[in-house]
């Protein structure tokens, strides 16, 4: 999983498997920390206080 | 007692009968944690799993929830990256039936694996040449996706709604939704179609076998495909109980048209691929090992597996719930539609039981006969185990959630509270 572990190659196999793993985990570790960052900064601003617009 | 917590304009039963449905099924639920605790304490010799069963009713089930969860990746895509907007009053029950079919699936690999403890395994020292690492893989950050995706309907709780940081926070998770759900349809498309990899590469396995593209077999795609055709159909098939079971219209019928018609043409075209492939491998693959199509249909023990089970998969629950999807006239009818998408339900459980089953049923060498499986009631009792969780969060999400945006609209209350 990571270059530090003893069976880890530096081939085309590890770099794709584990690129797709890290590319996939990275989209959603940063998609989420935005979410979180934002809602602390809009909140801070006061926003979401009227609820007056539904989701979905 | 909870009305505080149930969404605005809707109605739901008194606290009493809940708590009663809620210790009904809990039962069920109890059986199957005392069945999972006796696994893990006892070790796998509860089981009647063998040399020739690697695989049994617990993978069975494994793919089968997974393959009926594909409905939550799909309507997303649908959703959000192909813009079919009058989804929006689906996804909701999509996602959350996605994430009890993707949480029961981690919840019995948890039990299958044996060895609970070094589960992490399969993620730290990674094989790379195997299908199943990619599934781990793709199985867990998908699983992540559907927990990203189901928050945000868990954040809208009257309750919840009314503090303003998790207002926000829904607010900002759903702006930026098409991204987690493009990410799910990219791990979704692996995951699924690793599954079908698995039987598709066994060489030593004539039933399972097949030739493909590159280094993937015909399954790989076959997988993701079903997944996507019968995925759809068994939110249908949740979304039609739903309302049977609440006496109540949930979704309006344009929407559920729309996603049965989408999925009937999914559908369609699979199970032409599907016929091509099984003909193909019939008159082609298994051949060159030295088989004929009905070695792999015969002299076995009650005729289990005989050719009853490719004309069910295929026909009975392949071409024709295809058919009566694809005709607007038998669509329409939400009898005939119910009966279509029960039968792909039935058809995409059936094609993941051939292939994890049948697979190893099948003598391999001249001088073996036909392996026996028939699962302990543990196996048994661990695969209910996710129905009755399955029941419960659904119970749960339906009474304190919107689930159904369209449910205020379909079922006027006198007063509107």
């Amino acid at each position: 999983m990571f270059p530090f572990s003893f069976e880890w190659v530096w081939d085309m196999g590890h770099m794709v498997f584990m690129g797709g793993l890290w590319y996939a985990l990275g989209i959603l570790g940063m998609g989420l920390t935005f979410c979180i960052i934002k809602a602390v900064y809009d909140t801070v601003q006061g926003k979401g206080g009227d609820h007056g617009h539904g989701h979905h | 007692m909870d009305s505080a917590l149930i969404p605005k304009g809707v109605k739901r039963c008194s606290i009493g009968q809940f708590a009663l449905w809620i210790a009904v099924v809990g039962a069920v639920l109890l059986w199957g944690v005392w069945a999972m605790l006796l696994c893990y304490f006892r070790g796998l010799n509860q089981t009647n799993m063998n040399n020739a069963y690697g695989f049994a009713l617990w993978i069975w089930a494994d793919l089968a929830v997974i393959a009926l969860g594909g409905g939550a990746f799909f309507t997303g895509l649908l959703r959000y990256i192909f813009g079919k907007d009058e989804l929006k009053h689906i996804i909701n029950y999509a996602v959350l039936i996605g994430f009890i079919c993707y949480s029961s699936a981690l919840l019995i690999l948890a039990i299958d694996v044996g060895q609970p403890l070094r589960a992490w395994f399969i993620f730290w020292h990674a094989n790379v040449h195997s299908m199943l690492t990619e599934v781990a893989f793709c199985l867990t950050c998908y699983f992540g996706v559907l927990t990203i995706e189901y928050v945000p309907l868990v954040l809208e709780n009257r309750q919840i709604d009314r503090l303003p940081f998790f207002h926000n926070l829904t607010h900002n998770m759903h702006g930026i939704m098409a991204l987690f759900a493009a990410t799910g349809a990219f791990l979704s498309f692996f995951h699924q179609g690793s599954l079908g990899g698995v039987s598709g590469v066994l060489y030593g396995r004539p039933f399972g076998f097949r030739t493909g593209l590159l280094v993937w077999p015909w399954t790989f795609f076959l997988y993701t495909w079903s997944a996507a055709a019968c995925g759809p159909c068994f939110t249908l098939f949740i979304t039609r109980i739903t309302e049977m079971a609440t006496c109540k219209k949930l979704v309006k019928d344009s929407v559920v048209e729309l996603l049965a018609k989408i999925a009937g043409w999914m559908l369609l075209t699979y199970i032409v691929a599907k016929i091509i492939d099984t003909v193909y491998w019939a008159a082609v693959t298994a051949p060159a090992m030295g088989l004929t199509l009905m070695d792999f249909y015969s002299n076995n023990p009650g005729s289990a597996y005989g050719l009853w089970i490719l004309i069910a998969e295929v026909g009975v629950c392949g071409v024709l719930p295809a058919v009566m999807l694809v005709a607007p006239g038998i669509r329409s009818n939400p009898s005939m539609r119910f009966i279509a998408v029960t039968l792909a339900v039935i058809g995409a459980c059936l094609n993941r039981w051939v292939m994890v089953l049948q697979v190893q049923a099948v003598p391999v060498l001249p001088f073996e006969g036909w392996f026996g499986y028939m699962p302990s009631w543990q196996e048994i009792a661990t695969t209910i185990l996710p129905v009755a969780y399955g029941i419960i969060l659904i119970s749960l999400s339906y009474r304190y959630l919107p689930v159904f945006p369209q449910e205020q609209e379909l079922n006027p209350i006198e007063g509107g509270k």
